[in-house]
């Protein structure tokens, strides 16, 4: 294929033929493990960092301000400078707390996204576990949030904490559904379940202009499910200021805190990973049809490229919806997903699934 | 499968304390709540009483016009503006046409100020936080214009029995017609950004109703009063001033929502935008004060004013005993009586509702406490 | 209705009243026991229609305190100033009016927060704004050595 140059397969074909040449198949696999999982949190911990920089930018700018500008150029380094001071913070644990559970809500929480993240492909062969039920993974794996959020709640000992996770988890419960149908719609499109297969699928076109009707309505839907279920933008009751809880995370402090405040911005990046992989194709560049030169040119932009642009295009769009609009009420949030959103996804399904028998795609 | 009636409930008690984002000031609020849903709102106030009432009785009456800077500080020229004038009426004194005209300028510049701030602060209650920033840029040149002529951005401290106490800027009427110019493309785009808002509309349309036998039962006055069909704008049935010159439409709503009374505060910026057009071209020559006696005395009596504020209708009341200070000084506070009916507007609905419905309230706690 | 009219309508209802033409307003003192029945009359009778309570205030006199109650009537914009004077300044006590206009409630708890008058009948006859303990600070002869400096 055109852009076999860009390919990491070969990469990291070389790093395990280079391992087998002096391990056993066992320590082979033992520390392939270790690099992948290496990779991976250093990966997850930067680009924390930097999407939480990237959100106070954008926020400014949207706000006639220049955010921070003061700690290193452009204010670069203020998040590692705002991690430092968390690391650095007193862990005041209040004394009626649940002491297990209180200590393993966070480390639920951060846990999750970097199972979900395995599976997403960031460029040609750079893809941690390539299942052939990636989306039911997916799907499944991202429940288990829930459960941090709820404990957390629960073990903090306190009324509103409580509130905060139980209006947070119901919401989380609820926007996982829509989700969850957006995957199965692109799912029917792809007519596989592997990761791996449905971006290979879109090497002729993304799925948003194959699928055209009912793609773009699933693109809608999941974008505002993603919004909901990580608890940002206009779906943001459980932990507003200026409501009357603190949310469920009142209780913590320091780096455990930190763990829930990344969590946040690293499922942003989930979310925004699985828009672009289901719905914008991708590491695929943009080809259009048969013209053979302009995919030509296309191809030479990197995949990797590909990727993170698309990503980002996304979440500049997720922040662009907090920054814009009102706040909406816990029980406005619950009747747009079982009374609008469910629905509107169901007839989704079936439509596309009549596009996909009768060959009306592109 | 239990029957929703037969479902037993507690009630639990919420304090929204005094230190609070959304209570504008400190104000305390024991919310009884069943689930989502208040049963019964309980304001405790005080924390920022300053006894300005009792104040008064030591000060002369030049002197007490600086306190009332203090009360709403958000209307605050137009609390100057309500003892001058109690002040002026009860001797008898004529101000000169220059004098009325600049304080109606002033009044309704306050005005316009005071509408942006709540503005810019009901976006943020919302979720909405970036309308903080826009209101504030705004309000930021009508301060500039304030602090040319009168020396502070705030409490302006500029009106003084027999007149102001200097004559405006050279430049004030340039800036002035400026300001308006630019307010005028700007004001539509704030109308879209939260007015057209679908989010908006359904956390505000419907919520917080006050029908008018109610608001004139609790006294409610000001937009969140117009806002239920009350006709109660002192401007128009009471004129003082400079208003009997000017030709400007009283903001009315019958719907009595939230909703409601967000717009009506919306058209009263195009209102205030309109009266000071009408006037800045046209002040007349002439003395910006007279000459009044230096320790002033008032004759025995009771003298009442009321003056219309950003937050409803304030009342000056002086009781004079003829001697150099006040007997007694009475501030009716347009705040004190819109408190009073938080309680009856807010039973039933959800604690977002609360939220909202206290922001479109718009409640300054140092006129309620004074 | 005019001055005129009032002025015969208050006399009507209270007999005992003194009704004057004050510098502004129509001002009637009425006097104490009657307060309740013809403030209800002057909310209810369709010609006086006064619905608008817009201010409730204590003045505090050396023989006793008045309470003024300035009414407005929405429909017939007349507006009259009922003073009424309690009986003696030691425990004074008043009838609310908080069940004719419930704006009253506040106002009357200030009143006896400031002054000391306590309204029989009001639903929650508590301080409003100050501590409970403090003594009455709007009265002439409140004295606070920790806090006022007399010279």
């Amino acid at each position: 294929m055109a852009f076999s140059i860009y390919d990491f397969s070969t990469l990291t074909r070389a790093i395990h033929d280079g391992l087998a040449a002096h391990l056993s198949p066992l320590g082979v696999t033992a520390v392939e493990w270790v690099l992948v999982g290496l990779v991976l949190i250093i990966f997850i911990a930067l680009f924390g960092l930097f999407l939480v920089y990237a959100e106070r930018k954008v926020c400014a700018f949207f706000q006639n301000r220049l955010g921070p500008m003061r700690v290193g150029p452009w204010g670069l380094l203020q998040t590692i400078a705002d991690f430092i001071k968390l690391l650095m913070k007193e862990l005041i644990q209040p004394k009626r707390v649940d002491k297990f559970l209180y200590n393993l809500a966070p480390f639920i929480v951060i846990i999750v996204p970097f199972l979900t993240i395995s599976v997403i492909p960031f460029a040609k062969g750079l893809q941690a576990f390539d299942f052939d039920i990636g989306i039911f993974f997916i799907t499944a794996v991202s429940s288990v949030g829930v459960i941090g959020v709820l404990l957390a709640g629960w073990s903090s000992n306190n009324k509103y904490s409580l509130i905060g996770a139980m209006r947070s988890g119901a919401q989380i419960v609820s926007y996982e559904l829509s989700i969850g149908l957006s995957l199965i719609t692109m799912a029917v499109l792809a007519g596989s379940l592997q990761v791996s297969t449905i971006v290979a699928e879109q090497s002729t076109g993304w799925f948003i202009f194959k699928g055209h009707i009912p793609a773009v309505i699933a693109f809608i839907v999941f974008l505002i499910a993603g919004t909901a279920e990580t608890n940002r933008g206009p779906f943001d009751l459980a932990e507003a200021e200026s409501e009357l809880t603190a949310g469920f995370h009142t209780e913590y402090s320091g780096i455990k805190f930190a763990f829930f405040f990344l969590a946040e911005y690293v499922n942003l990046f989930i979310i925004a990973a699985l828009a672009t992989t289901m719905f914008l194709g991708g590491w695929m560049p943009f080809h259009v049809g048969h013209l053979e030169g302009f995919n030509r040119v296309m191809d030479f932009i990197p995949p990797i490229f590909w990727f993170f642009g698309k990503v980002f295009a996304v979440i500049f769009l997720i922040m662009w919806f907090k920054w814009t609009f009102p706040r909406l009420r816990i029980d406005q949030i619950l009747t747009l997903e079982w009374k609008y959103l469910l629905p509107v996804n169901l007839v989704n399904i079936l439509l596309m699934t009549f596009i996909v028998m009768e060959g009306w795609h592109f | 499968m239990a029957e929703p009636d037969k479902i037993k409930t507690e009630e639990f008690l919420i304090n929204m304390g005094p230190q609070h984002p959304s209570t504008h000031g400190v104000l305390r609020l024991l919310v009884t709540l069943q689930g989502e849903v208040v049963r019964n709102v309980e304001p405790h106030i005080g924390y920022i009483h300053s006894g300005i009432e009792k104040m008064c009785e030591a000060l002369g009456y030049h002197q007490i016009v600086h306190l009332t800077d203090r009360m709403d500080y958000l209307s605050a020229h137009m609390n100057n503006e309500a003892v001058c004038l109690c002040v002026e009426n009860a001797l008898g004194v004529e101000v000169p046409d220059r004098v009325k005209y600049i304080r109606t300028i002033f009044s309704e510049l306050q005005r316009l100020a005071s509408h942006e701030l709540w503005w810019c602060v009901m976006g943020m209650d919302m979720g909405a936080l970036t309308t903080f920033f826009y209101g504030l840029r705004d309000r930021e040149k009508i301060l500039d214009i304030f602090e040319e002529t009168c020396g502070a951005r705030m409490t302006l401290n500029y009106s003084v029995p027999g007149g102001v106490m200097f004559d405006i800027h050279p430049n004030f009427r340039k800036r002035v017609k400026d300001f308006i110019k630019y307010f005028r493309k700007k004001l539509p785009e704030y109308d879209q950004l939260l007015t057209g808002n679908v989010i908006f509309q359904e956390r505000t349309k419907g919520i917080g109703l006050l029908s008018l036998e109610d608001a004139i039962a609790y006294g409610v006055t000001g937009p969140s009063g117009r806002a239920s069909g009350f006709a109660c704008d002192v401007r128009k049935h009471h004129p003082y001033s400079a208003y009997p010159f000017v030709q400007f439409n009283e903001a009315l709503d019958t719907a009595g929502d939230t909703f409601a009374r967000y717009r009506v505060r919306i058209t009263e910026m195009w209102e205030s935008m309109s009266v000071i057009e009408q006037l800045i071209d046209n002040i007349p020559e002439g003395d910006y004060a007279v000459k009044m006696k230096g320790v002033i005395k008032l004759p025995e009596g009771e003298y009442y004013q009321r003056v219309e504020t950003a937050r409803g209708e304030l009342g000056v009341m002086i009781v004079s005993d003829g001697k150099k200070n006040p007997y007694r000084v009475k501030f009716r506070s347009p705040g004190f009586s819109n408190l009073s009916a938080l309680n009856h507007i807010t039973k039933g609905w959800k604690i977002a509702d609360l939220v909202a419905i206290m922001s479109t309230l718009d409640l300054v706690i140092p006129d309620i406490d004074r | 209705m005019t001055n005129e009219e009032l002025k015969t309508r208050i006399l009507e209802l209270a007999p005992d009243a003194m009704v004057t033409d004050g510098k502004q307003y129509l001002e009637a003192v009425i006097p104490a026991g009657v307060l309740h029945r013809v403030a209800t009359a002057l909310r209810d009778d369709p010609d006086t229609a006064f619905d608008y309570l817009f201010c409730l205030s204590g003045v505090d006199f050396p023989e006793y305190i008045m309470v003024y109650y300035h009414l407005e009537s929405y429909r017939h914009k007349h507006v009259v100033v009922l003073k009424v004077k309690t009986d003696g300044r030691d425990k004074p006590k008043l009838d609310t009016v908080a069940d004719i206009w419930p704006t009253a409630g506040f106002h009357e708890r200030e009143v006896y927060d400031m002054f000391g008058v306590t309204f029989n009948g009001h639903p929650d006859m508590r301080r409003l704004i100050l501590d409970e303990g403090w003594k009455y600070p709007l009265l002439k002869d409140y004295a606070d050595e920790s806090r006022i400096v007399e010279r």
